[in-house]
């Protein structure tokens, strides 16, 4: 676990406590402001609030960093609220318990969760208000609200009679808002359901859109932070004597997590920060290496596992089974490395703070600026930019917290910028892992018993510890189970600390766990002699969902017809966050090089927001889970992380980037989340389509042939 | 202090001519399209265009651009290529978080003033250096060729 060493953060981080199985911060929080409406805007709720003018303001109550909830939730409340959807404005907003996220339990962007969370919530408040403006009219016109209807922004009634929203808006805001309303029938859908082009895309290509980073405040001065290059080292003293006389240097000081330069320009700024001398306690993980680490997983691996699953008689099937199956699998860690280098912008005064930036948990945000400061929460105005990128990244702070330091330290306002090195070398790393599996198959060649045991770090005991019970981190064990038909089971997981700070990255322990289960069935499949298609789906007779998937994946990518000589298919299938999906991957070697020419994927995520939404998502997570299979790999030396930049830590490029075949099952079912659950499945895909072309089992990420 | 000319508008800037033109594109004249993602000409974020070459402006001293014609994300639409590039990006939904892709449109844009059919080839040639996380590739090919296509 990673120690904070300022006390107010410790605290804060402290107060997290479960109740009823979601998270509550124990931080007061204000309640909805109304956001600072302007004097002719009306709020209808925390969602909508309509100006005078007819202007249309929808609130986002999560962070944009690419997945598109700028977009798709919006569609939400404009589709109850018969807005024209081109013409409505997107505000992200504030922090406010009514804009926690129900299936996190705190305002938080993550676990794919944005449209599941607000798939109903959204339409009610956009129905709310239409309701009330609908009311409104009625009203005026002295006639039965009955006798009215709502569409596109206006309320006609009898007579002929009509009103704009922006007419209804200040006497609807002062209705009761309605304790029941009745939401569309998906049949009357009118934007939710269709390929709706995105509505933030003309700023992100005239370069007009506001990141984190591009933020400016009058007066503001720029920070450049340098930070221990062990995590968790603190400095023991520096010598700032040349840093002091450099050009537009205006401040140095100490923080919690080392010693900022402040100047007129980030520049100026960072070559100070270059020329200090700094002597650094290194502190406990000083030693750390990557071969301590992976022997410190696999001494894990004899600890008694917390039990997810025990069925049957595992060793004893195994025993008797004609033939037995044993592999182990290993997960580097893996850094989030977003575009956008962490950065933040604080003006902490006396007696009120600023702050502004990229972030993915604005409650958190609010909480630790409260702790640091000392100012009440209603003290403080937090506002959320556009993301360059997240991942998950954004949702540990510590890169607000130090700007909060340092505005609060010199009383400027101050924006903070790390470099890419310092990104790199002090992010929150996906857990490395561990899972031995072993199982048996019967004299038919059917599977008779499966044993998987993972070991890793768990970001959950950093976090959010009141989460992790009885030793289980629940965001250790998705995807952990099987949903193969197999009598004897027995799964668990033991929770080893490595030392090195860990974080949520994208498709979080899916990635881990769907790895070790999808390249493990494929050797079964081997060792049964059966084809890894027939194998996997002769296992699913109670699976439609699953079956569904695998099936359309096969048909869709030719499965089984001969391919150019060189060539192999591998198939990998799992369910992510309440959605359904398989991927054939089409691989040849060339060098000991693994080139993916062609993914197929299938994906049953119920119904969907924005088709064209989901398909960037799909598209996405190939890319991303192809940048993880082929280079993605953390590694430490004498307690420091060796990779720095994109020469050492690569991300895929446009070269190495195979044709993507999406097909996507028409569903009723209710959605399920689309940002995380494709990357995880991709390795597994990629090795076992290795190991048909060639035979090699790649067994550690990221693959490296012999 | 040091003159020069970006977007056909010359401006004076006082900064020291070893500083990289992107932090005084970004700071200097907070023209803050450009984007910083690595510092090391690695990821093509802070593409801008000297006298229409692309070239990375975090590894681009000051100085190497006085007296050349400096574009930016902020002014590519005004020429045909970069109007062009635009158009497609929009009509494909190109972007996804957004932050590489001043870069990519920088890159694209002097691609196709070079080469106005290119082939996948050339387009891997000349996006090679430009690094998206998101991984909007697939879309970024297809747009380049709807851009030169006009289709």
């Amino acid at each position: 676990m990673t120690k904070l060493s300022n006390p107010a953060r410790r605290k804060f981080l402290k107060s997290g406590a479960a109740v009823g199985g979601s998270l509550v911060i124990g931080v007061s929080l204000p309640g909805f402001n109304g956001a600072q409406a302007a004097a002719s805007t009306s709020a209808m709720n925390a969602w909508v609030r309509i100006g005078a003018d007819n202007t249309v303001t929808i609130l986002c109550a999560r962070s944009e960093m690419g997945q598109g909830v700028v977009m798709a939730l919006p569609t939400l409340v404009a589709e109850e609220l018969e807005v024209d959807l081109n013409r409505i404005k997107v505000d992200f907003a504030p922090p406010g318990e009514v804009y926690i996220n129900a299936m996190l339990g705190g305002q938080i962007t993550g676990g794919s969760t944005s449209v599941r969370d607000g798939w109903e919530k959204l339409r009610i408040a956009g129905a709310q208000a239409r309701v009330m403006l609908t009311e409104a009219a009625a009203q005026k016109w002295g006639v039965d609200a009955s006798q009215c209807s709502a569409r596109n922004g206006a309320v006609t009634g009898p007579g002929g009679k009509k009103a704009t929203y922006g007419q209804l808006a200040e006497a609807a805001s002062k209705l009761t808002p309605p304790k029941e309303v009745k939401l569309k029938d998906p049949s009357q859908f009118r934007y939710v359901g269709k390929p709706l082009k995105r509505l933030d895309t003309a700023g992100k290509i005239t370069g007009k859109t506001e990141f984190g980073i591009d933020v400016k405040l009058p007066k503001m001065l720029y920070a450049s932070l340098a930070q221990c290059p062990v995590i968790g080292g603190k400095v023991a003293s520096f010598d700032d004597s040349k840093a002091k006389k450099m050009p537009g240097v205006k401040h140095i000081v100490g923080i919690t997590d080392g010693v900022a330069v402040v100047a007129d320009s980030w520049w100026q700024a960072k070559q100070a920060r270059d020329a200090l001398t700094i002597t650094w306690d290194e502190g406990p993980n000083k030693n750390l290496s990557s071969e301590g680490v992976f022997k410190g997983l696999a001494e894990a691996m004899s600890k008694p596992a917390a039990s997810i699953r025990q069925q049957g008689d595992v060793a004893g099937a195994i025993q008797s089974a004609a033939k037995p199956v044993r592999a182990t699998y290993q997960m580097p860690f893996l850094s989030h490395s977003p575009l956008e280098p962490m950065n933040f912008t604080a003006d902490v005064r006396k007696d009120s703070a600023l702050l502004i930036g990229s972030i993915q948990f604005q409650q958190m945000a609010l909480g630790m600026a409260a702790a640091i400061t000392g100012l009440k929460p209603e003290q403080i105005t937090i506002r959320t930019t556009f993301l360059g990128g997240g991942f998950g990244r954004r949702i540990d702070l510590d890169y607000m917290a130090q700007a909060v330091e340092i505005s609060k330290a010199i009383g400027v306002p101050v924006k903070l910028v790390w470099t890419r090195e310092d990104d790199m070398t002090h992010d929150f790393y996906r857990p490395a892992s561990l899972t031995e599996m072993s199982g048996g198959l019967d004299a038919n060649g059917r599977p008779v018993a499966l044993s998987l045991k993972m070991t890793s770090p768990s970001v959950t005991a950093r976090l959010f510890p009141p989460l992790v019970k009885d030793g289980v981190d629940p965001l250790m064990t998705e995807a952990i189970l099987v949903p193969y038909d197999i009598p004897n089971q027995s799964v668990g997981t033991v929770i080893h600390d490595t030392g090195l700070r860990v974080g949520y990255l994208r498709s979080v322990s899916h990635a881990l766990n769907v790895f070790a289960n999808e390249s493990f069935i494929d050797e079964m499949a081997a060792a049964a002699g059966k084809d890894p298609y027939q194998f996997r789906l002769s296992l699913l007779e109670k699976q439609p969902r699953f079956a569904n998937v695998l099936k359309l994946a096969a048909e869709k990518a030719g499965w089984g017809k001969p391919l150019p000589k060189g060539r192999a298919r591998g198939i990998a299938l799992m369910e992510g966050y309440e959605t359904y999906m398989a991927q054939v991957a089409e691989v040849s070697v060339e060098n000991r090089q693994i080139k993916v020419h062609r993914v197929v994927v299938a994906v049953d995520l119920g119904r969907m927001v924005n088709p064209n939404i989901v398909e960037q998502q799909l598209e996405s997570n190939i890319v991303f889970g192809l940048t993880a299979l082929l280079y993605g790999d953390i590694t430490l030396k004498d307690g420091r992380v060796q990779q720095s930049n994109f020469h050492n830590y690569q991300l895929l490029r446009m070269p190495e980037t195979p044709k993507i075949e999406l097909h996507i099952v028409k569903s009723t079912e209710k959605p399920g989340g689309i940002g995380e659950p494709g990357m995880a499945l991709l390795p597994p895909a990629v090795a076992n389509a290795v190991y048909a072309l060639n035979g090699q089992r790649l067994r550690t990420m990221p693959f490296r042939l012999a | 202090m040091a003159s020069i000319e970006i977007n056909g508008k010359t401006r004076n800037v006082n900064v020291d001519p070893s500083t990289p033109l992107l932090w005084v594109i970004r700071d200097t004249l907070g023209m803050t399209g450009t984007k910083f993602g690595c510092g090391a000409q690695l990821c093509g974020a802070c593409t801008v265009h000297l006298d229409g070459n692309p070239v990375r402006s975090c590894g681009t001293p000051l100085s190497a651009a006085i007296g050349k014609k400096i574009t930016t994300i902020e002014g590519i639409g005004a020429s045909d290529a970069g109007k062009k590039v635009q158009a497609a990006w929009a009509a494909l939904d190109v972007p996804q978080c957004g932050y590489c892709q001043s870069g990519q449109i920088m890159s694209a844009a002097a691609l196709l003033a070079a080469n106005p059919k290119p082939s996948d080839a050339d387009i891997d040639g000349a996006m090679a250096g430009n690094i998206c996380r998101c991984g909007t590739y697939p879309r970024i090919r297809a747009a380049i060729h709807k851009a030169a296509t006009g289709a």
